[in-house]
């Protein structure tokens, strides 16, 4: 069963998300909204490693050969500076959090297969906090792009 | 009639349920005038306040000589309040008013011509959209233009230069009312009429100080009150206003947490049964996770949360549910605070479901802050396509762009239209190069005023400002052009109940001004803005062409004109939109049949997610949506982002007085108006007050993260915890800054070494934050700390008849 390997990975894609959007949204106090939302998402993020609780304590989280299984780059360290910063750190969390959300749905996948209800109830409750996440993440990019890539200086 | 400065409601008419508004005529003439040295009447409505009261203003010999409501005007029957009556021709009539064009000439401002002044913006403007585009240009314009006025401005900017960065300051005083009924309904489009306050057997003010917001409308709920059958009365204000004192319960909450509260209030009604449930089924969608997130808000953790009476919260929801004909009124202590659009959501909400629209008494007023801000709204010069289009829907921005006869891609629609506060930052950064601000003063406004201040003196911009007086920020421009004011031109505008008026010119306007119309026509000529066969974009000869080209833009909209023309307005009352062929008369109330303008083709908005603003886009949308149906929006409590702390253990609120309007550009040169609120103030409750060791009057240092004041101390009959501050106080009439705007030396270092800093603005102190779905700023919502700076010499000048009252020692 290879299910803890996932829900392994799950668990520190979460935590490097939240840590990803706490330095994004320290990095950009100048942008309020960016400020504030990306705090918020960062305490779902906290949210849902707290729910993956009872489920880690139940599958273990096989953390063995994890550096084989990894998918992702490391999370945002610091942010950029210059006109382009705050579009391609969005973009930067857009790829994180893109890659977070196929992964619950993998994780839902295996929990129906189990018939696992509270691994799918979990799944639910993040998956929907992820598509929020990338809507909100592309509405911002949409809004950004134009101002930056035409005229910012 | 009464003396208006002491008694502000004036004599009471009472009136029972269901009875019509009596007559009051109110009245004032220039001293030692009577009714028959009055040359002749001429036709207008009120804009010191969002009322919109229907009024004659007198002339003799060519000036404006006095005011008069028309008995006849179902806004007001008659009645004006004490800004109309004593701030409106009288508050034009200054020395200071500007009569000739100005430019910055080495660092000084020095009088011009029109061809030298419009020449220096087109120069600008022409140059930028070679190097950097129309992303390069921003337009910042008020909630006191007319009608024609902002369809105007929208055109040149959405299909003349072609930017998104369109915004007025409506964003701060009514985009949360605005969004709010895109969320709910679909559109926005006030569902509620002013007679609803005749018919009703209970009213709720939410975050509505309306005795000092709205006075007329005020002394018609109080009419009610002290008529037969008079209505209940339901207060939510952390402050003990005249609402309050009149309420059967007040609900003092604590700033930041309405949201709370009004899931408290719909848990109640599911909790009780309070419900039609029949209505919900037919005209809502969304009531399940409605239910789910109301849940836990039971009156106890509502009491907790607010810092209100669990029986209070039971009582308001009791009298909510119950009551046969409720009316609600929402503004800025809702829109300017945390969860703005959310919180606005749910009071549509309670009426969606109870099935309280539509009906005589059943009214909903999300209302607004200024005259004519309903028009911005609608015509396009806020960030909104005209007509209430979607910008997400390319049929509707072909509707425009045919309208036009403009190609669709040159209107701006790839990504929502730039809210106030990005375009600020965009200019900030200095990718917005040219800031055009119309009649409207940002450097007094616009919240944390220090950053605001730096913004208008960046290098890399060009401002351009046309206002009637030398604002403070007019102060920082390069260009200013002196515009003609109320009563000295001729338009359109409608008021918060879809009222429209028309407001004729009486006299002609000082020196060299014109009219901000005949502005924004000349620049769309100069810049030789085009359509598609090479004929002028802008090709109006006056206000009234403007009319009937809006007439046309509107026309099968939810705020349809076409039944309406400038004839049709002259005489009789005010008239409500929709007015058409069909419905000649205007329209009372929307919603009538609970069909709401939800269907993806039509509505204006696909919505948002009301914690975080994200877009919910077509195709979800249509996937979801149940056209015809409203939107039952919801979302949890969380606590607003800056809290009390050991630093900062006050919250910090700002608000109005009965006196002034906006940042007393015409109120603060009314003699009368002056002398009832001269100077700033900070409110206090008596225990706070003890704590720092403040006495009436004394001189205390307020602080936040941004900024400190330095006011008198009123000790009031505020919630203790909170302090508050009157937000129309700038700079212009400190000792040495007015003299230093009068002289024309324009230099804003004059006045800050006049004043020995900036400590009179209630925004000095506020943050930079805004609703994410209204993108209003959160004007009420920060924390600041409170000490005594020095004794005072006696009282403070804060009104003693309002709710700024020095306390009684009552709590409540």
């Amino acid at each position: 069963m290879r299910l803890p390997v996932y829900i392994g990975l799950l668990n520190e894609a979460e935590a490097t998300l939240a840590s990803s959007f706490r330095v994004v949204a320290d990095g950009h106090g100048d942008e309020p909204d960016v400020h504030y939302i990306l705090q918020t998402f960062a305490k779902k993020c906290d949210a849902h490693r707290e729910a993956l609780k009872p489920v880690i304590d139940r599958y273990g989280e096989d953390i063995e050969g994890e550096e084989e299984h990894r998918l992702t780059a490391n999370g945002v360290k610091e942010v950029r500076s210059g006109p382009l910063a705050l579009m391609l750190d969005l973009q930067d969390l857009y790829v994180l959090v893109n890659h977070i959300d196929v992964t619950w749905m993998m994780v839902g996948q295996a929990a129906k297969g189990d018939r696992d209800k509270e691994l799918q109830g979990v799944v639910e409750q993040c998956e929907g906090d992820s598509e929020l996440e990338i809507r909100w993440l592309q509405t911002r990019m949409k809004q950004a792009a134009p101002q930056a890539l035409l005229v910012a200086e | 009639m009464t003396d208006r400065i002491a008694d502000i409601w004036g004599e009471r008419t009472p009136h029972g349920s269901g009875q019509v508004w009596p007559e009051r005529v109110d009245q004032v003439l220039a001293e030692g005038l009577a009714d028959a040295d009055v040359d002749r009447w001429v036709q207008s409505a009120c804009v010191l306040c969002s009322n919109g009261c229907g009024c004659d203003i007198a002339v003799k010999d060519g000036k404006m000589v006095g005011i008069r409501g028309r008995g006849v005007d179902r806004v007001n029957r008659g009645r004006l309040g004490p800004k109309g009556l004593y701030g409106s021709w009288q508050g034009e009539e200054h020395r200071d008013r500007l009569t000739r064009p100005l430019i910055r000439v080495d660092g000084e401002l020095v009088e011009t011509d029109w061809d030298t002044a419009m020449g220096r913006i087109v120069e600008r403007s022409k140059e930028l959209l070679a190097s950097k585009g129309p992303l390069s240009h921003g337009f910042y314009t008020s909630g006191q233009l007319f009608l024609e006025e902002y369809y105007a401005l929208g055109i040149l900017g959405k299909a003349g230069i072609g930017t998104p960065h369109m915004d007025g300051n409506t964003r701060l005083c009514t985009a949360t009312a605005a969004a709010a009924l895109k969320e709910s309904f679909g559109a926005d489009g006030q569902p509620g009429s002013y007679t609803d306050v005749d018919e009703c057997s209970a009213v709720f003010l939410y975050g509505h100080n309306m005795a000092e917001t709205q006075t007329v409308l005020w002394a018609r709920v109080l009419d009610r009150l002290d008529g037969p059958n008079p209505p209940k009365l339901v207060c939510v204000d952390p402050r003990d206003t005249e609402v309050a004192r009149r309420a059967d319960v007040h609900l003092a909450v604590h700033p930041g947490t309405n949201l709370a509260l009004m899931n408290g209030l719909v848990r109640e009604l599911f909790a009780n049964g309070w419900i039609n449930e029949d209505y919900i089924s037919e005209h809502t969608a969304n009531v399940d996770q409605l239910r789910s997130v109301v849940e836990p808000w039971t009156p106890e953790k509502v009491a907790e949360t607010c810092g209100v009476q669990a029986a209070d919260v039971r009582r308001a929801a009791e009298i909510f549910g119950t009551e046969d004909r409720v009316l609600s009124t929402v503004l800025q202590g809702f829109y300017q605070s945390a969860h703005a659009t959310a919180s606005a959501c749910q009071v549509n909400n309670l009426h969606l479901l109870r099935g309280m629209l539509g009906r005589p008494g059943c009214g909903l007023l999300q209302m607004n802050g200024q005259p004519t801000a309903q028009n911005n709204r609608e015509c396009g010069a806020d960030g909104d396509l005209p007509g209430f289009r979607n910008w997400e829907n390319p049929r509707h921005v072909q509707e425009l762009a045919r309208l036009w006869n403009v190609d669709p891609g040159v209107i701006p629609h790839w990504a929502p239209p730039t809210h106030a506060l990005q375009i600020f930052r965009y200019v900030e950064q200095g990718s917005i190069a040219l800031l055009w601000i119309s009649a409207t003063n940002p450097a007094v406004s616009m919240p944390q005023l220090e950053r605001i201040r730096h913004i208008l003196d960046k290098d890399s911009l060009f401002l351009v400002v046309q206002d009637i007086y030398l604002t403070e920020t007019a102060q920082y421009a390069d260009v200013v052009l002196p515009c003609a004011a109320w009563g000295e031109k001729t338009g359109t505008f409608t008021n918060v109940d879809r009222t429209v008026h028309l407001s004729e010119k009486a006299v002609d306007p000082p020196g060299e001004a014109r009219s901000d119309l005949d502005v924004f026509l000349d620049y769309a000529r100069r810049m030789g803005f085009t359509d598609k066969d090479g004929q002028p974009l802008l090709d109006w000869s006056g206000p009234e062409d403007g009319f009937e080209a809006w007439k046309e833009c509107s026309r099968g909209r939810p705020c349809d004109y076409t039944g309406l023309s400038y004839d049709k307005l002259r005489g009789g009352s005010g008239i409500q939109w929709p007015c058409t062929e069909a419905q000649p008369g205007g329209t009372e109330r929307l919603y009538t049949d609970g069909e709401f303008p939800t269907a993806p083709e039509y509505c204006e908005s696909f919505g948002h997610d009301l914690l975080t603003g994200a877009t919910t886009g077509e195709t979800e949308y249509k996937a979801t949506v149940e056209p015809g149906k409203a939107w039952l929006k919801a979302l949890d409590y969380t606590p607003p982002h800056e809290e009390p702390d050991a630093d900062y253990p006050l919250r910090y609120t700002t608000g109005r007085t009965a006196y002034h309007f906006h940042t007393r550009t015409k109120t603060g040169r009314s003699r009368r108006l002056n002398a009832a609120a001269p100077e700033p103030w900070i409110e206090m409750s008596v225990e706070d007050a003890a704590r720092v060791g403040c006495q009436e009057g004394d001189i205390a240092r307020v602080t936040s993260r941004r900024g400190s004041l330095e006011v008198p101390v009123r000790i009031g009959d505020i919630r203790p915890g909170t302090v508050f501050a009157p937000f129309h106080y700038g700079y212009w009439d400190t000792s040495d800054g007015g003299a230093a705007a009068g002289s024309g030396t324009g230099d804003p270092a004059v006045v800050v070494k006049a004043d020995g800093g900036r400590h009179r603005a209630a925004n000095e102190l506020t943050i930079t934050e805004w609703d994410p779905v209204s993108k209003q700023p959160l004007f009420k919502n920060a924390a600041v700390r409170v000490e005594k700076l020095r004794s005072g010499d006696g009282p403070s000048k804060a009104p003693d008849t309002t709710a700024s009252r020095r306390a009684t020692g009552a709590r409540r």
